[in-house]
């Protein structure tokens, strides 16, 4: 089809957002096209992650529409769950479900929503799973694994899904520290295979190596958008310039690993 | 031993064990459509789902019971004494396992609820797949807590003319004299009714855990 190659995949339009008195988002326009992998940076609370979470309506919106492959995401119900089935989401928690094992985890999705033969869905866990690089864990319940093991886990659980485009909301933020770039590695894969993607980071160097396009939020607001290359030796706004100096004076300062 | 009693005690035990196999379900129906009201998103659902737990388990269980002994038939509604009484004690007891399921779904980490409805399950199945094994799990202790708690609480019956051991135990003691035989045999009873409730529990709560 043709008309894939000019439609985006995703696309907010004016969208705002308000916790009580603090507007969180505010008036954001974003377009995302088939296979683009956009990293969204900014300071904490600038409302990058409640931006992550709209788009597959696990936070509701209070102005403006988000569209879902030119269809306006549904209000509450199948209809909305349908639509999420093609969403794949990674949580900073990894929200692995905890009376299953990892290969139940990654199976539920793809049985009880694609109506996938239970074989069928164990073949595919595995192969996921066998990708990410924790099969051998498959049997045991997400507790006994690390955190690295347990993110990699929820990766392929949303993968099972075979989304149409995958949501990253700073997956690698509650991981220690020597656990991170495995995460970002299996991330970094995925978006080598033209996946289409949005991911919400505070890992700078990956957002320079990964991205299309890098998003810079500010108070709720779009403030900067462009390449990575461009934002990163040339941001034009001033707060996208003291954010920089501030990550990467204290990425410098840490021992290099 | 117990002479021509044997048999009433063996009744009164018999009753013991329906009112509570009865009352029991009752209150599990009666928590459960408390407890979600209680976590409902209707403001007044809410309230009346908290009103309901406070009121009930700030009076004495026999005030309960009485009020719907009296209070039923004066609303119109002739149900026999034994309804009446089984309907006081799973009302009671509802509110407990009110209390106990929301402490249960609470258990059940947010994320996690989110992360189903991610993979687009639809609500039912967010309940069934993922909510209520967890929750349920942690209730199992407190739920057999509360079915001791519906045997021990219907020795009251005694006091309002239900055939049950409590009852049967005082008429024998009456007529034979002999308080420490009559009770320490009804003790028996409801520790029978107990430790097999407590089997129960411990039965369950293993199985759980292999799930985990």
């Amino acid at each position: 089809m043709t008309t894939t190659d000019t439609q985006p995949l995703v696309r907010l339009n004016g969208v705002g957002k308000s916790f009580g008195e603090t507007k969180v988002l505010d008036g954001i326009d974003l377009d995302i096209a088939p296979g683009e992998v956009v990293v969204v940076i900014g300071p904490s609370g600038s409302g990058k992650s409640t931006l992550c979470r709209c788009i597959n309506r696990l936070e509701p919106i209070d102005e403006g529409t988000i569209e879902f492959d030119g269809k306006t995401l549904p209000e509450e119900g199948n209809a909305l769950a349908e639509l999420r089935a093609d969403i794949g989401m990674v949580f900073q928690s990894f929200n692995l479900f905890a009376h299953k094992t990892v290969r139940e985890n990654v199976t539920l999705g793809p049985i009880r929503v694609r109506r996938r033969s239970k074989q069928d869905a164990n073949r595919r866990a595995g192969e996921l799973l066998a990708r990410v690089g924790v099969v051998e864990h498959a049997d045991k319940p997400p507790a006994r694994l690390s955190g690295g093991q347990q993110q990699r886990a929820a990766i392929a659980r949303a993968l099972a899904m075979d989304p149409r485009v995958l949501l990253f909301d700073e997956p690698t933020s509650a991981l220690d520290p020597e656990m991170v770039h495995e995460v970002l590695d299996v991330i970094t894969g995925l978006a080598a295979e033209g996946r289409t993607m949005v991911v919400v980071t505070h890992e700078m160097g990956f957002a320079r190596r990964v991205a299309d396009r890098v998003v810079f939020m500010a108070d709720g607001r779009i403030a900067e958008s462009g390449n990575p290359a461009d934002f990163f030796a040339h941001p034009k706004t001033e707060r996208a310039r003291d954010f920089l100096s501030r990550v990467l004076e204290h990425t410098e300062t840490r021992p290099a690993s | 031993m117990f002479g021509s009693y044997g048999e009433d005690l063996l009744a009164g035990f018999g009753e013991t064990v329906l009112v509570t196999v009865t009352a029991f379900p009752i209150a599990f129906v009666i928590g459960i459509v408390l407890a979600v009201f209680r976590i409902s998103p209707v403001r007044p659902l809410r309230i009346a789902g908290r009103l309901y737990v406070d009121v009930v388990r700030n009076s004495p269980l026999l005030l309960i019971v009485v009020l719907l002994i009296f209070g039923l038939p004066d609303a119109g509604l002739l149900l026999p004494l034994f309804w009446c009484f089984v309907l006081g004690l799973g009302g009671y007891f509802g509110a407990y396992v009110c209390e106990t399921v929301c402490s249960g779904i609470r258990i059940v980490d947010r994320g996690q609820i989110e992360a189903a409805r991610a993979i687009g399950l639809p609500f039912r199945r967010v309940l069934t797949d993922v909510l209520l094994p967890q929750a349920l799990r942690a209730m199992v202790q407190p739920l057999g807590t509360i079915l001791i708690n519906t045997a021990l609480g219907s020795a009251l019956g005694a006091a309002v003319g239900i055939s049950e051991l409590t009852l049967e135990t005082r008429s024998f003691n009456l007529d034979t004299a002999q308080p420490v035989l009559a009770f320490l045999t009804a003790a028996c009873g409801y520790l029978a009714i107990n430790l097999l409730v407590s089997l129960g529990v411990r039965l369950l709560e293993r199985k759980a855990r292999v799930l985990r």
